[in-house]
């Protein structure tokens, strides 16, 4: 058997099948303390979450705050709009700082690729990727294939298709490292413009016609599309978006019986899906809301522990 | 290192059919009876107390079951199993007579771990504890009110108690430290 042994969750590139089935083996058991009449344990009694966003977040940094507290941890937010960020201070000093104040973990979400890497080697405590520029999203990933698993009981042979903006999407490649780790093979679809040429080095079929893309997929993942960071109008019309691109019923009627239909949160309704779909019967949209706070508690505790051990020397 | 058995299939067969009886006498009949075995021996244990149990009276009881890794009191600790498992106790513990079932009672860590955690899903109006070996070495002040054997250890040997449904076979073994 083996035990988790990362001070730091920075992405699923980095992890093995291993890891990625224990953190999913781990959730299911805190899906339980949420359905509780107290909704708490004792596990991270003491311990202190930071929740560190360079980047507006709701959802995420709400799932983090929710899963700490389910755990017994105390957490802070910093708003680095309000804060010495705004006075220049890097994210190393920033992360040092909170280190001093012997904080446990650090959750932190930035613009720039690579910034919860550099953070995790900066610092001792423990340091949680919750989405950095374009990189990574391993949480966001791990509650989709942990929903995913649920509904379906397995991943290994799935067919897993991911429409939307892959080129800037952190969610993406998340997922796709996630997915193809555990055996399931994934399309990604976007209009042209937004589908990297080097994306097929990732093991995965990219197309940008909708219905190939649909035809045979156990999965829909619907990723959000950026219209707010798409500086370049790659995509200026959003109707003719969900024209080319959106999940609507009539799609849904010609893909498989029973196709799962997912999306990251927020949906722009009429864009990216429609109504009917995100409400129908094959979303599970809300059920990833769940599903995250469970994942994230998940991490959350193992990151914790095996900080712990190493700083009892028990593991290097 | 050498390990001497020191309860056979048999024994452990008897030590279990008695402490089934004993929890029906103490009790006075099943009436309000629960039965909560702590992962990941205690479960298979609870399940035979209440399949003997079932046999005596001709009554189901309801059997939980307690993963009590998020209620250590050392979080590095909690690694002694790799995996956080589930707790699942489908029924209603306020107002029923619980008792508690592990293999090995040793330290008292985890059984005060498990009373945490049972006091989160409810409360009981009587908690017991069963336990199929008692091997000394108190840190807490906690007793089991049914002992299958007492076995006096040192700190330095380990109590390895086998069980058909985990291990594929029924035997307490003592290994000692040469």
């Amino acid at each position: 058997m083996m035990f988790w042994s990362k001070k730091d969750l920075l992405g699923l590139e980095y992890l093995t099948q291993e890891e990625i089935l224990l953190i999913l083996d781990t959730a299911e058991s805190f899906k339980e303390v949420s359905s509780r009449e107290i909704k708490k344990v004792p596990a991270l009694r003491g311990k202190t979450a930071v929740n560190l966003f360079y980047e507006p977040s709701t959802r995420t940094r709400i799932s983090f705050e929710v899963a700490a507290k389910r755990l017994s941890a105390d957490v802070i937010n910093i708003a680095t709009d309000t804060s010495s960020v705004r006075k220049g201070e890097t994210l190393i000093d920033t992360g040092k700082n909170i280190q001093a104040l012997k904080a446990d973990i650090v959750i932190v979400r930035h613009s720039c690729s690579g910034a919860a890497n550099m953070l995790a080697r900066a610092l001792d405590i423990s340091v949680v990727n919750a989405g950095d520029g374009w990189h990574e999203h391993p949480t966001q990933a791990l509650l989709d294939i942990f929903t995913l698993r649920e509904k379906l009981g397995k991943i290994a042979g799935l067919k897993v298709t991911i429409v939307g903006d892959i080129a800037h999407s952190r969610v993406a490649r998340s997922n796709i490292w996630g997915l193809t780790k555990l055996g399931a093979s994934v399309t990604v679809c976007a209009p042209e413009l937004l589908l990297p040429a080097e994306i097929e080095k990732m093991k995965v079929k990219a197309t940008s016609d909708i219905d190939k893309a649909l035809k045979d997929a156990d999965a829909v993942n619907v990723l959000r599309m950026q219209f707010e960071r798409d500086e370049n109008a790659a995509f200026p019309e959003q109707l003719d978006y969900y024209k080319k691109f959106g999940i609507t019923e009539e799609r849904l009627d010609r893909a498989q019986k029973g196709i799962i239909v997912m999306h990251p949160g927020p949906i722009n309704r009429g864009i990216e899906m429609s109504s009917g779909v995100a409400d129908g019967e094959n979303s599970v949209i809300l059920e990833q809301v769940t599903n995250g706070i469970a994942v994230r508690m998940a991490v959350l505790f193992l990151v914790a522990q095996a900080r712990e051990k190493i700083k009892n020397g028990d593991i290097d | 290192m050498k390990k001497v058995k020191i309860l056979d299939k048999e024994a452990i067969n008897r030590s279990i059919m008695r402490i089934a009886h004993e929890i029906i006498e103490k009790n006075k009949g099943i009436a309000e009876l629960c039965l909560v075995g702590i992962r990941n021996r205690g479960v298979h244990l609870a399940k035979r107390l209440s399949d003997n149990i079932k046999k005596i009276e001709n009554k189901d009881i309801p059997c939980g079951t307690l993963d009590i890794t998020l209620y250590r009191d050392d979080l590095a600790m909690a690694s002694g199993q790799p995996l956080v498992r589930k707790t699942e106790i489908d029924f209603d513990l306020n107002d029923r007579k619980l008792v508690l079932v592990d293999d090995v009672l040793y330290t008292g860590r985890t059984i005060r771990a498990a009373l945490d955690a049972l006091n989160d899903f409810g409360r009981p109006k009587s908690i017991q504890l069963a336990v199929l070996i008692d091997r000394g070495h108190r840190e807490l002040p906690i007793r089991a009110d049914f002992v299958g054997k007492n076995i006096p250890t040192s700190s330095q040997e380990a109590v390895e108690v086998h069980l058909e449904e985990a291990d594929g076979s029924d035997e307490v073994l003592i290994a000692g430290k040469e």
